[in-house]
């Protein structure tokens, strides 16, 4: 059955709904509209109100209001309509959400499960296409993930839930529309653990949320020039699967890390710093990056020129196999 | 969700804050704010109002000794704490900023734990379940949404019980506290905003704060009623708070209280208040002290002997050296607990620095 990322993140709400009363789903427009990509379809109708509703429009107050849910004992669930709108949560999610498991010294737990779609690709207007991975992955405390396949969309999401910590849940949102040929509910990996997409024995790709499909396009069209490419799926971004990567660019020797957000102090450079810490010898050219510029995210009819795409790959494919 | 539409006449603040006893401790009867207290329960506001101020003064002097790294005074405002807090039923959660030494002894908090966040040896070191008194938040005004989404929990789960959360005139001006009341009002949440207006925020006064007639006002946009009392009488601060907690009980939802009082120490240890204020205004303030003037009310109703003051010198004493032990024996803090509590299940990412610290620490006890 062909299933699109978004439905597989909506049948995933609706199944903790379903199993736990105590799962909350609220943000701004998610009730009688289904939020503004319809991920939170018919939950109002079928959960009613007060598991699932729409808040006043105010980011800190929906992640302030849903720490104070959780201490009470609800699972919240709360959406942050779009990347940009975060900001105004900020203080909420760093210096609360974040630490208040370790200040209270493990009284207090914090299951809260933020869904941010994020990225670009979709040629929405300003402030609808950051990616702000870097600051959550920053933050201690938090735990952040990113899937790039319906299946793990599903049961990631599911995991998400069901885990006592915070979760920044980064949904891909130019691949909401994204099918598998898959059968809800599914089980896949834990969510910490980093996926091996496709094998390949001359460079290792890492990759994460939107970027998986674009990884994969590259591993294919590098095929055709005869250069094998082993993508990596690193799902989580907070903890990193450090053993995965490194026993992937033992195999291969070589690395390219793939992320929408700008290049510096993004995640590419702790990958490839954890790279070389951990796998220096195995080492056959420098970690490359395919990123986005550091500039402002452009305006949509400059997108394609700023968001890394299976050129930009392949570029550096090049780059990394002539050193 | 908002029942029939409010009379905006309603929400408005009083053009006099609920006032009920004179500061020579005469008392006016006013039939909108009665008083339900016994005998004993008069006497006990009056007996947590001078152990906080006791407790006080010994942190200060514990910073003094070098034993806290800064404190930050709660005195003067005695009676809006203790009166306030004291208003809750047992169950009601309060959600406090960093100065309230006296809701949290009402909740009978450890002191010495309290204070470890400013001794430096744990952030926060109470249970917040045990006593329904969330930790200490130093940024401003927060907090207010956590007792808003909790209040948010008990209302879904028909569990009667109400929030109340503190937070100074300095941090109105915040925009969660705003948040906070727009949730609040439009959910009905059983909260209660208590705002100890102490007249400065550090060094800032009230008029560089606001433009607002009176700090009650800004509630009204939000659909609270917006209420005042004198902050420096207890029985004042106990029967609006009261009235709150009864009208949130109710299901007729949260209220918004401006308590007026006076903050007579630094802002924080760290503070010079010299700067900004004068000897004639801290003289002024003295003369409306919280504590002497619950003394005179308990004299005009022979409720006061030199028996109870005695007993109630005694027992503060006790706390505030049962405090000060309670911070010399801190444990310096095990260096390895940084890595426990950060994740509830840990996924083992930060292995590498955990043994790091192990080894650093080893080989500083090879060479010790
Ligand atoms: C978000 C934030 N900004 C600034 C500060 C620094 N700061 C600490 S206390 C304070 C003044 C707070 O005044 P008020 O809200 O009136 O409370 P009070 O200290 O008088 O109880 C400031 C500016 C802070 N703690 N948090």
């Amino acid at each position: 059955m062909a299933v699109t990322l978004a439905q597989a993140i909506n049948q995933a709400l609706h199944d903790a709904m379903s199993e736990d009363e105590r799962v909350l789903v609220f943000g701004e427009d998610v009730g009688k509209l289904g939020g503004v990509f319809r991920v939170t379809d018919k939950l109002q109708e079928k959960f009613t109100e007060d598991r699932c509703f729409d808040t006043p429009l105010a980011e800190s107050g929906i992640i302030g209001t849903a720490i104070g849910l959780a201490m009470y004992g609800f699972r919240p669930v709360p959406e942050m309509q779009f990347d940009g709108f975060t900001y105004p949560a900020f203080e909420q999610i760093v210096s609360h959400l974040a630490k208040m498991p370790n200040r209270s010294r493990g009284t207090v737990k914090l299951p809260v499960t933020i869904r941010i779609p994020y990225g670009g690709g979709i040629g929405a207007v300003e402030h609808h296409s950051e990616s702000p991975e870097a600051y959550w992955a920053h933050t201690a405390g938090l735990k952040v993930f990113t899937p790039g396949t319906p299946e793990d969309a599903y049961s990631m999401m599911r995991a998400a839930i069901a885990m006592d910590d915070p979760v920044i849940f980064l949904e891909p949102k130019r691949r909401y529309w994204m099918k598998s040929d898959t059968t809800l509910p599914v089980q896949t990996e834990p969510p910490h653990r980093a996926v091996v997409r496709r094998e390949g024995t001359d460079v290792s790709v890492f990759c994460y949320g939107p970027m998986v499909r674009t990884a994969m396009e590259a591993a294919e069209a590098a095929a055709d020039e005869g250069w094998s490419l082993e993508v990596v799926d690193l799902r989580s971004l907070s903890p990193l699967d450090t053993p995965t990567m490194v026993a992937s660019v033992e195999r291969t020797g070589r690395a390219i890390v793939v992320h929408e957000a700008a290049q510096t102090l993004g995640m590419g450079a702790e990958i490839a710093a954890r790279i070389q810490e951990q796998a220096f010898y195995s080492l056959e050219a420098p970690v490359l990056r395919a990123t986005g510029y550091d500039t402002p995210y452009p305006p949509a009819k400059l997108e394609e020129f700023w968001l890394p795409d299976v050129d930009r790959i392949l570029d550096l494919v090049e780059r990394s196999l002539n050193y | 969700m908002a029942d029939a539409a409010i009379d905006p006449r309603e929400l408005l603040p009083p053009d006099e804050p609920v006032h009920l006893l004179d500061p020579d401790g005469t008392y006016h009867e006013d039939p909108e704010h009665p008083i339900d207290l016994d005998d004993a329960g008069l006497r006990e506001l009056y007996r947590l109002m001078l152990v906080t101020r006791k407790v006080d003064r010994e942190a200060i002097n514990l910073q003094r000794q070098g034993q806290l790294g800064v404190y930050a005074s709660c005195m003067g405002q005695e009676a809006a704490q203790v009166g306030s807090a004291y208003a809750l039923a047992e169950e009601d959660w309060i959600f406090p900023s960093y100065r309230e030494l006296g809701a949290a002894l009402v909740r009978q908090v450890d002191a010495a734990g309290l204070l470890h966040l400013y001794r430096g040896t744990w952030l926060s070191d109470h249970d917040p379940y045990k006593h329904h008194f969330g930790l200490m938040s130093i940024p401003i005004g927060t907090q207010a949404l956590h007792a808003t989404g909790f209040a948010m929990g008990a209302r879904l789960d028909n569990n009667p019980i109400v929030t109340m959360t503190y937070f100074g005139d300095g941090g109105t001006s915040e925009g969660d506290p705003h948040e906070a009341m727009t949730f609040a009002g439009v959910t009905r949440a059983p909260v209660i905003f208590f705002v100890q207006n102490n007249q400065y925020a550090i060094s800032v006064p009230l008029e560089k704060q606001t433009a607002a007639p009176t700090l009650a006002h800004k509630a009204i946009g939000y659909g609270l009623p917006g209420r005042r009392c004198d902050g420096n009488d207890v029985l004042a601060t106990y029967a609006v708070t009261k009235k709150a907690v009864d009208r949130a009980r109710a299901g007729e939802g949260p209220t918004f209280i401006e308590a007026l009082t006076y903050r007579m120490e630094a802002h924080t240890t760290s503070d010079d208040p010299s700067r900004y204020r004068t000897q004639a205004e801290l003289d002024e303030a003295a003369l409306t002290d919280p504590i002497a003037r619950m003394r005179n009310f308990l004299q005009q109703r022979d409720l006061y002997d030199t028996e109870l003051e005695e007993a109630v010198e005694d027992q503060a004493k006790e706390v505030a050296s049962y405090v000060r032990a309670g911070i010399y024996d801190a444990p310096h803090g095990d260096p390895m607990e940084l890595f426990e509590h950060v994740y509830v299940d840990p996924t083992g990412h930060f292995d590498l620095q955990r043994e790091q610290l192990r080894s650093e620490l080893d080989a500083g006890q090879g060479e010790g």
